[in-house]
């Protein structure tokens, strides 16, 4: 009898528990999204409403104009060809050419294995620096190209050593038999393996996507032409240096301009810049956990 | 084809007996063939840029180059030892490193939350919106400060204004620097810190809660006797692998979040880098800063991991 008003009572709390749990939780993750849908609902109002604006999930009047705006100006559509080059240039070259020498490096009975390793792993543990690095560029005439941006970044250190514990993971008598039945390495590679690490690879093509569309710090580095600025650059200028019209001004009159409240444009332009990750994140994210975790941390 | 099974065990006998570099990269050509343009990049983009370490030695000319610039020794070093910002940049860059070691446990305990939440779909829908921040770019992230924090046009600036209270700086004032930074950074990737600790504690033997729920353990008791001891060596090497990025103050938040007014606290060593080196155009005493600040690092790395393995602990390496 007593054990079982005990467990009764427990039930009760363990409810309470849960509750206060719950709320704690909830109300960490609409920090991580309320900024998000704010700048949203701003930027599909009306300029006219907002003034110095109370907080609003919710677009007031809603328009276009200020995407109309952003969108159609040319420093808008050079920064997204920037972008768009580097993401699909150099994801597909990332995640092809990091897939296939982590393979390498998983074969264990590979000679020069053990050095190869040695030598990637040095990397996570001392960089050069900025400047060694900014004189090769130069010296490989890659300064003010988008080649500057795209070549540095396609093999890394920590992505390597993930993908080749995930290619250890995976049982060896596939590729075994598929020995017997005739294939080289070259085929098994291609015909076996890629086929059965969907999963990983889509988590490296989302992480790889992510780090080419948010390029910042190399872009101010190398590209020297402002017309070919990458989006977060643009993006940059317009809200943090608040250079509204710099980038979005040319073939807009003037008279327009003006009716344009400057904050609804940063916000959109912040949406503009954030849209294509937000819009990727949903459909890779059931695959990224999981591309993460098959390695752990340890190499 | 040539690669079937009987054909080939004769071959491996005869190549252990005589070995023949030029043999064994016959036999593995695919094998190295795939790894190519992998270790090209690793060859070209990671190790080109080591010899031109070599410039903090030398007094580098653009023109005269790297095999034909003046050596001068340590002298950069000591210009750099005796430099009043030498000092400044030193405490900022500490400050801000010691500041993100101390929200370390932010993640693990954020782990622990939601690892007793029972309602699997309340769960994964946290997980998810926790996790969106991490892949937006700092860009985003500091241009989010600005929309809010601004003095004139900001959000909050706005309510306390229509509350009747005065407009606060936050941005251009050094002393909301480092708690700004903080935040930005805890509020980018709390969420996604939290994942590989998820992991870990999902790894916990289910039969260790039994014994301890047994034993009279309540909640806290269990994470306590349990939950923590089992994810320890996931938090060492955590740790370890945080330690090996002290020095590295984020470039993109500081120079972003960086103003006149602010540049006494928020000067660090790689935005000085970049300002003194790329736009001014002193390599030599830049690179100089740069190595100093990479070999710190280093020491730290090697450092904490032989500390954790003679502890008994399984380190990084």
């Amino acid at each position: 009898m007593k054990a079982f008003i005990s467990a009764g009572s427990h039930r009760g709390m363990e409810r309470v528990y849960q509750g206060i749990l719950t709320l704690l939780l909830l109300l960490l993750s609409f920090t991580m999204i309320v900024p998000f849908i704010y700048v949203l609902a701003i930027s599909f109002s009306d300029s006219s409403n907002y003034i110095s604006g109370g907080f609003m999930l919710f677009p007031k009047d809603f328009s276009w104009e200020a995407y109309d705006y952003v969108l159609s100006g040319q420093g808008f559509l050079n920064a997204f060809k920037a972008s768009l080059f580097i993401t699909c240039i150099g994801v597909p070259l990332s995640i092809g050419i990091s897939s296939m020498m982590a393979y390498m490096l998983a074969k264990k009975t590979l000679p020069g294995r053990k050095w190869i390793l040695n030598l990637v792993i040095f990397t996570m543990l001392f960089s050069p620096g900025l400047i060694p690095n900014y004189l090769l560029i130069d010296k490989l005439n890659l300064i003010d190209s988008w080649w500057s941006l795209i070549l540095p970044g396609l093999v890394g250190a920590w992505t390597l050593l993930v993908m080749k514990s995930f290619f250890q993971e995976l049982p060896s008598e596939i590729e075994e038999s598929a020995k017997i039945d005739g294939c080289n390495d070259l085929t098994i590679f291609f015909r076996i393996i890629l086929p059965l690490s969907k999963a990983m690879l889509a988590a490296f093509t989302l992480f790889a996507a992510v780090a080419y569309w948010n390029t910042f710090f190399s872009a101010i580095m190398y590209i020297t032409t402002p017309e070919k600025w990458p989006l977060q650059v643009f993006l940059q200028q317009i809200v943090v240096q608040a250079n509204v019209n710099e980038f979005t001004d040319s073939g807009v009159d003037m008279t327009r301009n003006q009716q344009i409240n400057p904050e609804i444009v940063k916000m959109t332009a912040v949406m503009v810049v954030t849209a294509p990750i937000l819009a990727l994140y949903p459909f890779l994210q059931k695959y990224f956990a999981k591309g993460v975790l098959i390695g752990s941390v340890k190499g | 084809m040539e690669d079937t099974l009987p054909q080939r065990l004769p071959a491996q006998i005869a190549v252990k007996r005589k070995p023949s570099v030029l043999r064994e990269i016959a036999q593995h050509k695919y094998l190295y063939l795939l790894g190519l343009p992998g270790m090209l990049c690793f060859i070209i983009f990671k190790y080109l840029p080591l010899p031109g370490i070599m410039i903090a030695f030398q007094d580098y000319s653009v023109y005269k180059g790297i095999l034909q610039s003046e050596w001068v020794g340590l002298q950069h070093f000591i210009t750099l030892f005796k430099d009043p910002d030498f000092f400044m940049l030193f405490r900022n860059t500490i400050t801000i490193s010691l500041l993100h070691i101390l929200m370390f446990p932010a993640p693990i305990v954020l782990a622990l939350l939601l690892n007793e939440l029972k309602n699997a779909t309340v769960k994964r829908w946290i997980q998810t919106f926790v996790y969106v921040p991490h892949f937006v770019s700092w860009v985003i992230v500091i241009s989010l400060t600005y929309i809010f924090l601004s003095k004139e046009t900001g959000i909050l600036n706005n309510l306390i204004h229509t509350w009747g209270g005065e407009r606060i700086e936050l941005l251009f004032n050094g002393k909301a620097f480092y708690p700004l930074v903080i935040l930005q950074e805890q509020w980018k990737n709390i969420g996604w810190g939290s994942i590989i600790y998820l992991a870990a504690i999902a790894g916990v033997d289910p039969a260790l809660y039994e014994s301890a729920k047994m034993d009279g353990a309540g909640r806290l008791r269990q994470i306590w006797s349990v939950t923590l001891p089992s994810i320890i060596p996931t938090v060492i090497i955590m740790f370890i692998l945080a330690l090996g990025h002290t020095l590295d103050t984020n470039f993109e938040q500081i120079y972003l979040m960086q103003n006149p007014i602010n540049s006494e606290y928020s000067e660090v060593f790689e935005t000085y880098v970049y300002k003194q080196g790329i736009r001014e155009g002193e390599f030599s005493y830049t690179a100089a800063v740069g190595i100093f600040k990479s070999t710190i690092g280093l020491i730290l790395v090697l450092g904490s991991n032989y500390l954790v393995r003679r502890r008994g602990h399984e380190g990084i390496y």
